[in-house]
């Protein structure tokens, strides 16, 4: 977004969606009109929200949604926290694994094995064409990059977020007063 | 019976002889996390979360088995206190695969409401992901291993107050389980009596209800506890 000349440069926010269901960007969404008031004070860069292809250089805040369950998730999670200051673990699948994780005492072959081949009838085949490679567990983004901020919640609730990106956008600190596993 | 003085963080409380560092607290208002302890039912010390510094001991005492004593000195918050309880949650966390978010006791559960007391937002520790069973060959009740946290507040109701004695604990370490008469299918169990007192203590969704949906808990709400205090009280337990 172009800025007018002589503005300071307003704060770059990204979101990420890993694997998850997609209900805390949801959440986010149900920031309703306090989104205008978030993005007035900063610009949104990337993410599902938005169409843009790579994720870019320099983003001050980076939401993640969802676990780290696939090669492909694991080489974005990299990228992402190269390319970002604050990187906040956003809902239960980013700081616990959560549903995602549920496959982890399971194993990826016997759960492939379940899903495409003992309850297929037709042409049973795991497929591997142009689908990245799971890995052997379903982790939270902890496990592999660091995190800046943890909200817990399936989904967060709006207001959390709200109150979240307030502090972050204000400089300070945010806690996670309120914030809780599952609900 | 003996009247004892002590202090708890710094407050001047009286108990009796024979009462517990957790009950006088109770009593005083003191609020000590736990999620093993519950009135009317023999305290065992299970989970920990009630650890106290007692002045003069340097082991950590759990607050629910520890007897009063005259002159007694404990502390039962400071930083060094929650940073032990924090982990101790963690760790019952990540010895089980607790999911909240898909669980029949979403909202309704101690241990999820502890971890938002304890200001947990994410987990340090190792995850485990052991394969657990869950049986669900009762008619009306399942249980989900999954979930349990081996607070083994069912073993002591089922034995205590419905007098059946069907919950008991095998093996060892990782492996310990909670089950139903010498490790037999819960539908198959010929001492159980079907009360649910069970299900009702059940401090997660471990024990539930067949047919409830995520979240649907409603755990509690049935007014069978205070009977079983007086029951309890009556026995001499």
């Amino acid at each position: 977004m172009s800025m007018p000349d002589g503005a300071a440069p307003r704060p770059r926010v990204a979101t990420v969606w890993l694997d998850g269901c997609s209900g805390c960007h949801m959440s986010l969404i149900d920031l309703d009109e306090r989104l205008l008031e978030i993005f007035e004070r900063a610009d949104l860069v990337y993410g599902p929200l938005v169409d843009v292809k790579e994720f870019p250089e320099d983003v001050d805040v980076c939401l993640v949604e969802g676990a780290v369950s696939s090669e492909e998730d694991l080489h974005r999670i990299r990228m992402v926290r190269e390319r970002t200051k604050m990187l906040v673990a956003f809902g239960d699948c980013a700081v616990t694994s959560n549903v995602p994780g549920m496959r982890n005492p399971i194993g990826v072959q016997p759960l492939m094995d379940r899903a495409y081949i003992e309850n297929v009838t037709l042409a049973p085949q795991v497929p591997t064409r142009g689908i990245p490679p799971l890995l052997p567990t379903s982790q939270p983004v902890h496990k592999f990059v660091d995190v800046d901020v943890f909200l817990p919640g399936c989904p967060p609730h709006a207001d959390l977020i709200y109150t979240m990106l307030d502090d972050l956008l204000s400089g300070r600190v945010p806690d996670a007063a309120g914030a809780r596993f599952g609900r | 019976m003996s009247v004892y003085t002590l202090t708890i963080d710094g407050k001047d409380v009286a108990g009796s002889d024979g009462q517990t560092i957790m009950e006088v607290a109770e009593e005083n208002g003191i609020d000590i996390p736990g999620l093993c302890h519950l009135e009317g039912i023999h305290d065992r010390g299970a989970c920990r979360l009630c650890v106290v510094e007692i002045a003069g001991s340097p082991k950590l005492a759990a607050a629910c088995v520890t007897q009063i004593a005259e002159g007694m000195e404990v502390t039962a918050h400071s930083d060094a206190l929650l940073e032990y309880r924090r982990t101790i949650t963690e760790m019952l966390f990540m010895e089980r695969n607790h999911v909240c978010a898909v669980c029949v006791a979403n909202n309704h559960c101690e241990l999820q409401d502890t971890a938002e007391d304890m200001g947990l937002t994410h987990f340090d520790l190792p995850r485990i992901s052991p394969k657990a069973d869950i049986d669900a060959s009762h008619p009306l009740f399942a249980i989900d291993h999954n979930r349990c946290i081996l607070c083994l507040r069912c073993v002591r109701v089922c034995d205590e107050i419905e007098g059946a004695h069907t919950w008991d604990v095998m093996h060892r370490g990782l492996d310990t389980r909670v089950q139903t008469d010498m490790g037999i299918p819960w539908g198959e169990s010929p001492t159980c009596t079907s009360c649910g007192k069970c299900v009702q203590v059940c401090p997660t969704g471990a024990l539930f209800e067949k047919g409830r949906a995520v979240a649907r808990g409603s755990k509690r709400r049935r007014p069978f506890l205070p009977w079983m205090k007086v029951v309890a009280e009556e026995r001499g337990l």
